[in-house]
């Protein structure tokens, strides 16, 4: 088994700590894993993204060229990413911020209103967290309850506790809306 | 201990600090920004020093004083930075005092870009500073052995009396990966007894120096110089090499590079290919024994570096001309594929080039 995932967005979307998330969960799940940030003159705003391999295996390339599924938060992102997809790989698009469909027919596409459904919940900046709902849902690459348990509090520290319980929702209703999706597909 | 998730910037200070490194002398600089800023805060807290100086040659020189005064002493940069460092890297040399210098290296010449490179190779493993010295130069290809390299590098350092180079890229600077720290072999060092710590008005004082009028008394520090970098040679060369007995095409990588090469071997081994790889973890002193061993009917060694083909050299003064030896690469920040190092092996498989 071996994931490359590429997660693209603005600066601020939350992006790192997305990619940070799943390789600290993968980390615990005693897979083989490396998180590697595009990093530039890139601020807030500007694009971001990083590239997260969870594996069986020794992880070689930290580079993903060939990815296997994508998560793209906006726009640019998607167009610049789509083409990274192997046949057979599975899309992510955030579509409250994406105003156009994917044009591949040879991978799983879900359109997830990321944004929505962070700003029904009272917070936007959950909209990552919705979008990783969706994602696991979907593969399956580590356990939901290894994210909120053990990565959570890693990644963002134990001061930030007090906020999972909205993260915890926010990656259910991202999980609810593939679902939706898988069976009308 | 257990696994830690660590971004590569900070498990060298954190490396540093278990091998008992307790100062820092730098100045900022992207992409290894991060060293200096963890330093600056974990320093502190086991009674260190961080300093960061007015420049990067305030910060190699401050390197020289806490060497010449026998401590644990480390300093980091990025390919600029590193460049300006040279005549204290060579003072450092010459004087023969051990120390740590990091460099993460970036695209150049001059300011270049802040994106991974491997363009000081030259610089690092030639001497970019005046002089015939010498400096062991680590390439560690992931997180983990970079934290086993610098614990052994401040030993190797002090057992010979010589600066020690971990030679890194802004890839393996910036990227997270699970690291451990294991509590490392020790080696048998020698008492710092020419350390300027004060004759406590019982020994004549200590001179730590590179000045030497005499000729003849230059000539012979350099003999004695030679002569423990010759031993260096024969006992601290450190290779990965795989499957290079029966290989049609050998990869020669190092660092992240290596892994991408490892990456494209995975891949064209199931389609059928034969292909080895010789990974030089030091890349001072070079491993070039190890391309003895490669099969004698390869067709050729194709290097691969994210510069225009540095490494080139050593390969050939290893491989005394018995293989065509080729190189892929990419420069100014640009990383290689798999995809083109693939299709490289094949046209040396296929006799095309």
């Amino acid at each position: 088994m071996e994931e490359r995932i590429v997660i693209a967005g603005f600066g601020g979307q939350g992006i790192m700590a997305l990619g940070q998330l799943l390789t600290f969960a993968g980390m615990t799940e005693d897979k083989n894993v490396s998180w590697l940030p595009s990093y530039g003159p890139e601020m807030r705003g500007g694009t971001a993204n990083c590239n997260v391999i969870i594996s069986t295996e020794a992880v070689g390339s930290p580079v993903v060229t060939e990815s296997t599924s994508v998560i793209v938060m906006n726009r640019p992102s998607l167009d610049k990413f789509e083409n990274t997809i192997v046949p057979g790989g599975r899309l992510f698009i955030n579509s409250s911020l994406v105003d156009r469909e994917s044009t591949r027919d040879d991978i799983e596409v879900y359109y997830i209103p990321a944004n929505e459904i962070a700003n029904q919940l009272g917070n936007s900046r959950v909209a990552n967290m919705v979008m990783l709902g969706a994602f696991l849902e979907v593969t399956n690459v580590v356990e939901k309850s290894t994210i909120l348990e053990k990565a959570f509090t890693a990644v963002f520290g134990e001061n930030r506790a007090h906020l999972l319980p909205i993260n915890k929702e926010a990656l259910e209703r991202g999980a609810q809306v593939v679902q939706e999706q898988k069976v009308s597909l | 201990m257990a696994k830690v998730l660590m971004k590569g910037n900070e498990a060298i200070g954190a490396a540093a600090i278990q091998a008992g490194c307790r100062y820092f002398f730098g100045y900022p600089i992207t992409p290894q920004s991060e060293l200096p800023e963890y330093m600056a805060r974990e320093l502190p807290k086991v009674g260190g020093v961080f300093l960061q100086a007015e420049s990067e040659i305030a910060a190699i020189n401050m390197v020289y004083g806490a060497a010449g005064a026998g401590a644990r002493v480390m300093t980091s940069s990025s390919s600029p930075g590193i460049s300006l460092k040279q005549e204290g890297i060579s003072y450092l040399a010459g004087a023969e005092l051990p120390c740590l210098i990091v460099n993460i290296m970036r695209g150049g010449p001059g300011l270049g870009s802040i994106q991974p490179s491997q363009t000081d190779y030259f610089q690092a493993t030639r001497g970019g500073g005046n002089g015939d010295y010498r400096l062991v130069v680590y390439a560690p290809a992931n997180i983990q052995e970079m934290v086993d390299l610098i614990i052994e590098g401040f030993d190797v350092a002090d057992q010979y009396r010589n600066p020690v180079m971990i030679l890194g890229d802004g890839m393996i600077g910036q990227m997270m990966e699970p690291v451990e720290f294991k509590t490392p072999k020790k080696r048998e060092l020698p008492e710092k007894d020419w350390a300027t710590t004060g004759t406590g008005g019982k020994r004549k004082p200590n001179i730590i120096n590179s000045l030497y009028i005499a000729p003849e008394d230059l000539e012979a520090h350099n003999i004695r110089l030679q002569a423990k970098y010759q031993k260096i040679r024969e006992k601290e060369v450190k290779v990965e090499s795989y499957k290079i007995e029966d290989a049609d095409v050998v990869i020669s990588a190092y660092g992240t590079t290596s892994r991408i090469a490892k990456t494209a071997i995975a891949k064209l081994e199931k389609e059928g290919y034969k292909v080895g790889l010789i990974r030089p973890i030091t890349l001072w002193p070079y491993p070039y024994d190890e391309f003895k061993k490669i099969n004698p009917n390869c067709k050729g060694i194709l290097t691969v570096e994210m510069n225009a083909g540095q490494m080139v050299d050593d390969v050939k003064i290893a491989v005394e001309g018995k293989f065509p030896v080729h190189f892929y690469g990419r420069m100014g920040g640009m990383v290689p594929t798999p995809e083109a190092i693939i299709e490289k092996v094949k046209k040396i498989c296929g006799g095309e080039i």
